[in-house]
């Protein structure tokens, strides 16, 4: 890793090598976002509400921000509400639409391969009467168009679909599903979790025909506890809490500048790289892959080759994904089970399950997820322990 | 031009140790807390360092203290939290009329959906009297919420001998001390308080980052929804840094204090004296039982506006009230509760102090303010010196 080694900060870095592939939970900030971020944390500090110079400096520094982000979604400045992350975003969108429109209607679609921040927000809706319809996806993760066509109901409230799945990295076909929604049921909205995109792959809420889109900064190499749900203008929506009038009321409490500040400079970074960064992330993609498939055999991608270019989920039967984890940690390699969230849980994953995988196939499955800053000599490195490790303990499953 | 910060009850400047100690957070030690490697459980060593700090400070126990986006989201956890826990223990919830608007308007959002709310008045230096508090708790109350310290007037209220009652009681009790930590001493066992919200910014951490202490076994109903961090109550990929940064400002503020306080009470008595030296000006607030960095004075015949502008033209900045409102016309409902005009309310000024001011630069606002305020009232029209 570039920032370790400029850095070594802590002892144990500098003698061992680190490669992060877990990009997916969170990355590192960026060493002009930090830079971004003291200048406001140390200099501009003042309170965007504050009607002084130093008020008026940082709400300027939070409405250029603003127009970054709200401009990426494809929308603008006045459109684009900051929270604390991508998790609160979600669930500001679909509990603020479904509160506020429950006179209208008590019917909410999302797809059982969403972010727990979606799926919970949805039970939690069931619980104060709102009906909500799971739909199922097929075996690369994609959602079935022909399931929501059917689900899709007059006083329909909200579809609420991710872009690309945070486990699979599978890419939805969102702008098919704004349009199917618009076509049966024009009253609906239409909510994007653009977490794992945002920054990566293209984001448009006039293509998508999208009225909400969420987004997150850590994810992009932004700052964590900082996120934004961009709501087209004339959206209505109940705010999660009271007591400002920030964000238009909608997010009171005095703004994360820093974060805000760090989340634009991370969005400019990506953005201006977008195409270069998603050719790189795709060629270390198939790098990685054709090193493993070379490196160790009877494995499954479970990630559609059409999938975003940064995240691959690879089964290796015989191993269990947990203890391979722990293994690679050992060699200073970083890569997940799953979603980071989930990974405390001892139940398997809900995407993988959706998708038609065996319990014990999921218990045998890693995330790798990359960023621009791996190098294809990581890659190398981590195939090469990655077959030590699999191989070591499939010997010893076998031996049982 | 020189610069002087007196806003620091809209937030302040973040302490340089904190930044440091945040930095490698956010370039390094950029893990997810919820991942399992090792890169994950550094991050959350972090953040369980700085829950520890943060228990410490408060007199309490680290599984107490859940990390939030900042008090406004503290607030609102507290005080729906415990109403949609209790709903079947009843629908009753005492407040008083100067909380913050976090404060206020989660209890108004709960009047909608049919609860009961008591909104106490306060006297004229904006205490709340702890008997109107007993008087007002009746069989099915379930909440009292009362902040420790006014962010507006500075007032400190009564806390500990509203906790004694509402604990005889049995009754939840709920302190916003947003204002009070790092000025006066904030622990949770003296002041008998089963929640307290405090927030970073309000004491050079950073903004974004703040907490709630929830005494074990007060029963929290959560309204945000997603992955299993802070214990359910709180889901979402943890603000590392911003949490170590509220651990390390936390450290800071509450060490040493004693020394800190007494250098900013200075500042701020001679800052009060030589602001009721110009005619027709009085103190808002309790004249004792005050914040340590907290002067709010109203200046008859001028508007607290112009005279916020005046200041900022000196580069010196300060408020005329809270900052979350101040974009609105109305006259602050603070010093409304506590029995001013609408123009003595709206002729408000506050000046807040933190550790980094100095005395000199509190000459430097007593240089330029009389200048200001003649300057300012010769040309309103409801002066009666004029001419």
């Amino acid at each position: 890793m570039r920032f370790a080694a400029e850095t070594g900060t802590v002892m144990r870095r500098e003698i061992m090598r680190q490669v992060y592939l877990d990009n997916s939970a969170t990355t590192a900030v960026l060493p002009e976002v930090a830079a971004e971020m003291q200048k406001v944390l140390l200099d501009a500090y003042g309170n965007p509400s504050s009607l002084h110079t130093m008020g008026v400096e940082a709400e300027r520094i939070k409405n250029a921000a603003r127009r970054i982000l709200a401009e990426a979604c494809g929308g603008r400045e006045e459109e684009l509400i900051f929270t604390s992350g991508g998790t609160e975003a979600n669930n500001l969108a679909v509990k603020g639409v479904a509160r506020r429109l429950k006179r209208r209607g008590r019917h909410l679609i999302t797809t059982q391969v969403e972010h727990p921040s979606v799926l919970y927000a949805c039970r939690a809706l069931e619980e104060e009467g709102f009906s909500v319809t799971y739909l199922p996806v097929d075996g690369t993760g994609r959602v079935r168009l022909d399931a929501l066509e059917e689900a899709l109901q007059e006083d329909t409230l909200l579809v609420s679909v991710m872009h690309v799945n945070n486990e699979t990295g599978t890419v939805m076909p969102v702008a098919e599903i704004g349009r199917l929604v618009k076509e049966k049921a024009p009253e609906a909205l239409f909510h994007v979790d653009a977490v794992q995109s945002f920054g990566k792959l293209p984001v448009s809420a006039g293509d998508w025909q999208a009225d909400l889109i969420t987004i997150s900064a850590h994810k992009i190499h932004g700052p964590k506890g900082c996120g934004a749900l961009w709501r087209r203008a004339g959206v209505p929506l109940a705010p999660l809490f009271h007591g400002g009038d920030q964000e238009a009321g909608l997010r009171p409490g005095t703004e994360n500048m820093a974060g805000i500040a760090g989340f634009a400079a991370a969005a400019r970074l990506a953005l201006a790289e977008q195409s270069k960064r998603a050719a790189g992330l795709a060629r270390l993609k198939e790098f990685f892959l054709r090193a493993v498939f070379a490196a160790i055999p009877d494995i499954t991608v479970n990630s559609p080759k059409e999938a975003a270019p940064h995240i691959v989920s690879i089964t290796f039967p015989g191993v269990k994904g947990e203890v391979l984890v722990h293994e690679l940690t050992r060699w200073g390699i970083y890569v997940s089970t799953g979603s980071a969230c989930h990974s405390r849980r001892a139940d398997p994953s809900h995407v993988l399950l959706a998708m038609g995988r065996t319990p014990k196939e999921i218990e045998a499955t890693l995330r790798f997820s990359f960023s621009p800053l791996n190098t294809e000599a990581e890659l190398e490195y981590t195939v090469e322990k990655l077959q030590q490790a699999v191989a070591h303990l499939r010997r010893l499953t076998r031996r049982k | 031009m020189r610069k002087v910060y007196l806003d620091n009850a809209a937030t302040t400047r973040l302490h340089d140790e904190v930044f440091a100690e945040m930095l490698p957070y956010l370039k390094d030690i950029y893990g997810n807390p919820s991942s399992i490697h090792s890169f994950g459980r550094e991050a959350r060593k972090a953040v369980e360092e700085a829950r520890e700090k943060t228990a410490a400070a408060l007199g309490a126990e680290p599984r107490e203290i859940i990390f939030t986006s900042g008090a406004t989201e503290a607030n609102n956890i507290a005080i729906r939290g415990v109403a949609r826990a209790l709903l079947q223990k009843g629908r009753h919830i005492i407040t008083t009329a100067v909380e913050h608007h976090a404060v206020l308007d989660a209890c108004k959002a709960l009047e909608e959906e049919g609860y009961r709310v008591t909104v106490l008045p306060v006297d004229a230096y904006g205490m709340v009297s702890p008997q109107d508090v007993a008087d007002a708790i009746a069989d099915d109350t379930i909440l009292v919420s009362v902040m420790l310290a006014n962010n507006e007037v500075g007032t400190v209220m009564p806390v500990a001998e509203i906790g004694k009652i509402c604990r005889e009681r049995g009754v939840i009790f709920h302190t916003d001390a947003v204002q009070a930590v790092g000025a006066l001493p904030v622990n949770v066992d003296d002041l008998q308080v089963d929640l307290l919200s405090l927030s970073a910014h309000k004491f050079h951490g950073p903004k974004g980052v703040g907490a709630l202490y929830v005494r074990k076994g007060t029963k929290l109903k959560v309204f945000s929804f997603g992955g299993a961090q802070e214990r359910k109550m709180r889901p979402g990929t943890e603000n590392v840094a911003g949490i170590v940064g509220l651990g390390k400002a936390i450290e800071l503020a509450t060490t040493g204090m004693e020394a800190k306080v007494s250098r900013i009470k200075a500042m701020r008595d001679k800052l009060i004296a030589g602001l009721l030296a110009i005619p027709d000006t009085r103190l808002n607030g309790h004249p004792e039982k005050r914040l340590p960095g907290n002067v709010n004075i109203s200046v008859k015949y001028v508007e607290g506006e112009s005279m916020i502008l005046s200041l900022d033209l000196k580069g010196i900045a300060v408020s005329s009230g809270s900052a979350c409102t101040s974009g609105s016309l109305d006259p602050s409902h603070v010093l409304m509760a506590m029995g001013l005009d609408h123009q003595t309310a709206h002729g408000s000024l506050r000046l807040t102090l933190s550790a980094n001011n100095t005395e000199e630069e509190i000459d430097y606002v007593l240089s330029v303010m009389p200048d200001i305020v003649a300057r300012l009232r010769a040309m309103s029209p409801v002066y009666p010196g004029k001419e």
